[in-house]
């Protein structure tokens, strides 16, 4: 491109639009070519406070260490004993969130199960209902308790070590699910009681309660089904996590599920991915602050997830009050979701490794997000299980190691006086200082 | 006849004595008095035992039920008999809203009148109502039959899959993709079944067929109007 016209007069610089961005514009473009919004699967990929905006202090004079390698940092967590009479023991508090068989692969269902049981964690199932694979495969087996209740029965509902009722999901808080035809083989349709290569579409909200009062009722049934004995979680979306948490433990959850919106899902419309909800680090601290106003923290588990990528944020959603995470997109890519070794593939379907997003189409070069038997063939559940078991474990050790620095003798006892905050945003969503001082917007005693 | 006294001996006690009775059990019967409205009343049954309920129940009583007769002698809450998957619950009164719900199995009958979304989200069960039925009854309906001697509320059958719905009286509105459909002889045989298990005192002749126009099974924003 010349710098000049003919006259010799400069050109000014090609300025792209900050409102009008490449990507704003191929949205455009796609919209006007189909006349349709466009599905796609994974959590918000807008740049959000996360918790790459904290830090840990570290160890100083007023704090010492614990020895790195040599000095104990105890990793396990107990889920659930509030109501349950066997709650649920893990060795590490890093869980594997819930995933669909149908949106996922049996073998990569089997996959989870094996890397999850290796690293002494549980793992959840998903809309869709449970599967011998999975529940052979995972020691720890949370049943999703879902508003499609498709594959809900009570045999199932007993072989769970918990119940996980689902109310919202932090990629579409408010928001159904539908997973398309092209993914509905013959043992996905039987599994759902629904004809095979047509659209299936999750509901939104349960088909038979309303509102909390009905919610402590729902599980006052399925305790009843299940003898008391296993915990009942209650899973929300990052929207009003204050209300939502103080309501769900009102109801008696032993567990609340925290999801921000960084979350994954297997198919939803990006404009409500991308515009609908909290981001994770937004939600830690009032889904905290309703259960100690309510005397339950600790006693009444929180689980956050959304977004947790290595044992950095595992401590920091910890410190911040946290009794445990869950992984889901991370866990896939432990799998080999997104790896580039299928770089050639992603291209021919558009896209490129890292970006790949359309799940719900089955057409995963990884044979993950698919079921389609010869893309399956490419997965082998052994090895995938153990990429798993040694990412669960780097998460542990790197989470261990931060814990260790700031003289935590337990994951558990992480807090937010560990952490400053690097941007206001970060700060106020987080409470806690940003970095150099001792404020953060929103401070109580403050004006500002 | 064995009988339990809800209110002296507490839900617990109630259901984990229920749920151990094994197949072959010899204590078949069972009558429960002075349930006053409780919740989740003879849940997660699972062996070919009778239990009659001496009055009315509140939510989800014969929840989940596998192989049971559950006879309720009063009318019942909302979500009886939700998510079913065999046996038979009988509802001697009305039943409140989504009677059925998610049933996979398993006679539902109901002798008055069935509330709104009835048989919601049914993926199997058989619903037969001597009454009328409510409004966004068979919402998402997936499979299954629902009988109503009486009339049906609005939006019958909305975004229903392969269930069928039988209707004597009249249909307030039919829901999105939910058409009448051809009374086949099959369909004839099929109602006369339904109508003789659920103690019907009406003809299969006098009833129209609805169900799925299968139009809105594939997402077609063309289509977008309809939903």
């Amino acid at each position: 491109m010349k710098d000049h016209d003919a006259k010799g007069i400069p050109h000014t610089t090609p300025r792209q639009s900050a409102t009008f961005t490449q990507d704003a514009n191929s949205d455009i473009r796609r919209a006007a070519a189909t006349g349709i919004y466009d599905i796609r699967g994974g959590g918000a990929k807008r740049k959000v406070p996360h918790f790459d905006d904290l830090l840990f202090l570290g160890a100083s004079i007023s704090r010492y260490p614990l020895e790195g390698y040599r000095e104990k940092c105890g990793t396990d967590v107990t889920l659930g004993g509030r109501h349950a009479s066997n709650p649920i023991k893990l060795d590490i508090p890093i869980t594997i969130a819930g995933m669909s068989f149908g949106a996922l692969s049996g073998p990569a269902k089997e996959a989870l199960g094996r890397g999850a049981s290796a690293a002494g964690t549980s793992t959840t199932t998903g809309d869709g209902g449970m599967t011998p694979e999975e529940r052979g495969h995972s020691s720890k087996l949370v049943y999703q308790y879902l508003p499609s209740r498709y594959g809900m029965n009570p045999d199932d509902l007993r072989k769970a070590d918990a119940i996980e009722i689902v109310v919202g999901q932090g990629a579409k808080p408010g928001g159904g699910g539908m997973l398309l035809g092209q993914k509905i083989s013959d043992r996905v349709a039987e599994m759902r009681n629904l004809p095979k290569g047509i659209d299936q579409r999750s509901s939104c909200r349960h088909p038979d309660w309303t509102g909390p009062d009905d919610l402590e009722i729902k599980i006052l049934e399925l305790r009843e089904i299940t003898g008391w004995k296993v915990p009942i979680y209650v899973k929300v979306a990052g929207a009003r996590p204050y209300f939502d948490t103080t309501l769900a433990v009102k109801a008696g959850a032993d567990v609340v599920v925290l999801d921000g919106m960084q979350g994954g899902t297997a198919a939803t419309q990006d404009v409500f991915i991308e515009h609908v909800g909290q981001p994770t680090l937004a939600c830690i601290r009032p889904a905290v602050r309703a259960l100690q106003d309510l005397g339950m923290h600790r006693e009444v588990q929180l689980i956050v997830s959304g977004g947790i990528r290595n044992g950095a944020d595992v401590a920091k959603a910890m410190a911040l009050g946290a009794d445990a995470v869950a992984i889901g997109t991370a866990a896939l890519i432990a799998l080999g979701d997104n790896d580039p070794k299928w770089e050639n593939e992603y291209n021919a379907l558009g896209t490129t490794a890292g970006a790949y997003d359309d799940w719900h189409e089955g057409q995963d070069p990884a044979g993950i997000t698919t079921q389609d038997p010869e893309l399956m063939k490419r997965f082998d559940p052994v090895e995938g299980g153990r990429r798993l078991r040694n990412y669960l474990k780097v998460l542990t050790l790197e989470a261990q190691t931060i814990a260790r620095a700031c003289g935590k003798n337990h994951m558990h006892n992480l807090e937010p006086e560990d952490l400053v905050a690097l941007t206001m945003e970060a700060a106020a969503m987080a409470q806690v200082p940003l970095a150099g001082t001792d404020w953060y917007p929103g401070k109580p005693g403050t004006s500002y | 006849m064995q009988t339990f006294d809800l209110e002296a001996q507490g839900l617990r006690a109630l259901n984990s004595t229920l749920h151990a009775q094994a197949e072959n059990t010899n204590q078949t019967h069972w009558e429960i008095i002075n349930p006053k409205g409780s919740h989740a009343i003879a849940v997660g049954l699972d062996a070919p035992i009778e239990v009659n309920v001496k009055g009315s129940t509140g939510y989800y009583c014969a929840g989940m039920n596998k192989q049971a007769t559950v006879h309720v002698h009063g009318s019942a809450g909302p979500g009886t008999a939700e998510n079913m998957m065999s046996g038979t619950v009988i509802v001697e009164g009305d039943a409140s809203q989504y009677a059925g719900a998610t049933g996979h199995g398993g006679t539902l009958i109901i002798k008055g009148n069935a509330s709104s979304r009835c048989g919601i989200s049914m993926k199997g069960i058989d619903i037969i109502v001597h009454g009328n039925i409510g409004h966004m009854s068979a919402f998402m309906a997936q499979s299954g039959n629902i009988v109503v001697c009486g009339d049906a509320g609005d939006a019958l059958g909305d975004s229903c899959y392969e269930a069928r719905f039988f209707v004597r009286g009249s249909v307030k509105s039919l829901g999105a993709d939910c058409i009448e459909k051809e009374m086949r002889p099959e369909h004839i045989k099929m109602l006369e079944e339904l109508l003789e298990r659920g103690g019907c005192d009406a003809k299969a002749s006098e009833f129209k067929r609805y169900g799925s126009a299968r139009t809105l099974y594939n997402f077609d924003v063309d289509n977008a109007a309809a939903y």
